[in-house]
């Protein structure tokens, strides 16, 4: 009985938290655009009996995926976000490497510190610091006001409302998601391994290449995975820092879902999108799982 | 895992035969290694103190000494990690000091092994030679002969963390030996191991030292292993070296206390020595004992204070005092150490002062000669006792 209650616990919470909402959402999305409360139809009717049941599920149909598929908007924004989902998490990894590294070699005593140093931002709003880079990057803000001043440009450089805002924002949020496994993992190494290396012929730059980079993957891994699932999906920084420009799938499922008040359509981009995502959690939890067989 | 049936040890002079392997008896013996006036500071803290050596070629050397007493540091400055404050170390006669660790021609198998953890163990052996760029044939061949040397053949392809302990003390063996180095340094190699395994293993150091021909420098706190593996140890202590020499002559011969006591166990005996024959000198030790002989080929003023060393075993137990002793005090049974093959008997004397005896159980226990407030008598030569200043 107590078994069966421990065994339980993981998959009640995988169905109340996950399955029954991700069930809600492709209901929404087999279903058709109506101008009601709820805005949709059909609506599950259980007073009818099993002729309502057997009634409602004839009426979904597959129609707004098919949409998808017919309009280049949402498998256009598919691939501008994996492509700045990749991008940003390139240039994060290239920023927060260097980071936890230093992290990791500092002196024992600071490093906790250094630690707090890149937590704490966690503890002011993520909007507020988006909206903090408007006012940094904007042809008025404090970015372009610097290099007119030190005389490197002459005229203001058009940041915000591109996609280079949209990076500038993503790498800046998503840094500590990056930094802290790979710097778990940099801690741990032995230091007399750059030594054994070196001591074998190795010059510094070939032990941080054939020794340091490859002890510290499974923290590249993780770090790269922790910050593109959520980029992909990601509303806030494109549709603060990106402008029109910028075609991100958050921002059309946004769109679709309060702008035109499409709940199917929407539902039908947020279950792609799942879909999409799944890929790379599997990858995700196969790198965790073979980093911790190797621990043991 | 058994030892390998090892060779007689030459350097004992076992092979009457061969000559006597002791280059630094041979004033036109060229040293491998000189540390000349080498002095290394961190901070105010002064790890090596102005220390001059000279190692020889084909030598197992060892440095012994307490943790903190700078040996680690002496190796740390021949692997090129660390260099000097003051002085030069040569190696073949060239100046090292300025030589990166990667151009040195000396490898080091470290104490926590350092082994490549995604690295299997026929790549760990093959790094260092890959950074030689050696042809993949000859490298392929060089690889399979340290496998086969430290009989490692079937784990090749594990990871580090698939074997076991001992097995992981061969790879970093293998891999340090793999570039055929003019050095080698072993820092505390064994210290990870079980007692039983460590001596196995000391056995195949040597072996696998006298086939390769390669000159070791191994750095341990463990005095027993430097004397088993080595062909000579220095004792080292807070930077400086106290006595360089052979393992028996160390034992036998220490040339100071603090020698004497750090090597093995020993009874010491303070008191004034006073000249009784050629190179004889007679010891006032304590009050109402009648003097002690010894003799010493160093000089001794008349009333210099002196420390006599005797080991344990050179101690003879008796129950009446033996008539041709040169050297008899009598005393009673204080305690007794059984260790199974010896029994170290602690006999008190009169005056207070606690003299070890030990003797081979050559009887079964419940025949034992003596037992606890039995009056003993304790003699030795005039031969086995170390006379020393300090």
């Amino acid at each position: 009985m107590r078994r069966a209650f421990l065994i339980a616990i993981p998959y009640v919470w995988l169905l109340a938290l996950f399955l029954v909402p991700f069930f809600i959402v492709l209901k929404i999305s087999l279903s058709d655009i109506a101008l009601a409360i709820p805005p949709y139809t059909p609506t599950l009717d259980f007073s009818q009996g099993w002729a309502g049941i057997k009634d409602f599920f004839s009426q979904l149909d597959f129609e707004n995926f098919i949409w998808l598929t017919e309009d280049d908007l949402y498998w256009k924004a598919y691939l501008s976000s994996v492509k700045i989902a990749v991008i940003s998490t390139f240039f994060t990894l290239l920023v927060g490497y260097p980071i936890a590294y230093g992290m990791a070699r500092a002196p024992v005593e600071w490093r906790p510190t250094l630690m707090m140093l890149v937590i704490l931002p966690f503890w002011t709003s993520f909007l507020i610091r988006v909206y903090a880079w408007m006012g940094i990057l904007s042809n008025e803000g404090y970015l372009n006001q610097l290099l007119l001043w030190t005389g490197i440009i002459s005229t203001p450089l058009t940041i915000l409302n591109t996609q280079t805002a949209v990076y500038i924002g993503i790498v800046y949020t998503y840094l500590p998601f990056m930094i802290l496994p790979i710097y778990s993992a940099l801690e741990r190494m032995d230091e007399s391994l750059i030594e054994a290396a070196e001591d074998l012929g190795c010059s510094r730059v070939q032990a941080f290449w054939l020794v340091t980079i490859p002890l510290s993957r499974p923290g590249i891994i993780a770090g790269c995975f922790l910050v593109m699932i959520p980029v992909i999906g990601e509303f806030v920084i494109p549709s603060l820092l990106g402008g029109s420009g910028t075609l991100m799938i958050g921002k059309v499922l946004w769109e679709e879902f309060f702008s035109n008040r499409d709940w199917p359509v929407a539902s039908a981009v947020a279950v792609v999108l799942l879909l999409i995502l799944v890929i790379p959690i599997v990858l995700f939890q196969r790198n965790q799982q073979k980093q911790t067989e190797a621990e043991q | 895992m058994s030892a390998l049936p090892f060779l007689p040890d030459c350097r004992t002079g076992a092979i009457v035969n061969s000559e006597v392997f002791a280059p630094w008896e041979d004033p036109q013996a060229k040293p491998l290694i000189q540390f000349q006036n080498v002095t290394k500071r961190f901070g105010d803290f002064t790890a090596i103190d102005n220390l001059s050596l000279d190692i020889f070629e084909k030598e197992f050397f060892a440095l012994l000494g307490p943790s903190g007493c700078g040996k680690t540091t002496m190796m740390r400055m021949l692997a090129g990690f660390e260099t000097p404050t003051e002085g030069h170390i040569m190696l073949g006669g060239q100046d090292i000091d300025p030589i990166p660790p990667n151009k040195r021609a000396v490898n080091m198998m470290f104490q926590s092994y350092a082994l490549f953890p995604h690295l299997s163990i026929w790549e760990n052996i093959a790094f260092g030679l890959r950074r030689d760029n050696m042809p993949k044939h000859d490298l392929e061949d060089r690889v399979e002969e340290m496998l086969r040397l430290t009989r490692l053949t079937q784990f090749a392809r594990r990871k580090p963390h698939q074997i076991s302990g001992g097995q992981r003390q061969r790879v970093a063996l293998a891999r340090s030996l793999a570039k055929a180095p003019k050095l080698l340094l072993l820092d505390e190699p064994l210290g990870a191991l079980d007692k039983k395994l460590r001596q196995d293993t000391q056995f195949e150091l040597m072996d696998i030292q006298e086939k390769t021909g390669t000159t070791f420098v191994i750095v341990t706190h463990d005095q027993e292993e430097a004397m088993t593996v080595a062909s000579r140890v220095a004792v080292m202590d807070q930077g400086k070296l106290m006595q360089v020499a052979t393992p028996d002559r160390i034992y036998e011969n220490p040339n100071s206390v603090y020698v004497a006591d750090f090597i093995g166990d020993v009874n010491i005996i303070e008191g004034r020595a006073s000249a009784n024959g050629e190179n004889t000198y007679q010891i006032d030790w304590a009050e109402g004992q009648a003097p002690l002989t010894a003799t010493s080929a160093n000089g001794f003023a008349q009333g210099q204070a002196c420390h006599l060393a005797i080991r344990p075993e050179k101690v003879t137990i008796s129950a009446d005092r033996p008539a041709d002793a040169i050297n008899a005090v009598q005393g009673k049974v204080h305690d007794i150490a059984y260790l199974g093959n010896l029994s170290t008997y602690y006999v008190e004397l009169p005056n207070g002062t606690i003299i070890k005896a030990q003797t081979a159980n050559t009887r079964r226990i419940s025949r034992r000669s003596f037992t606890w407030e039995d009056p003993v008598w304790l003699s030795w030569t005039a031969t086995a006792a170390v006379l020393l200043v300090d």
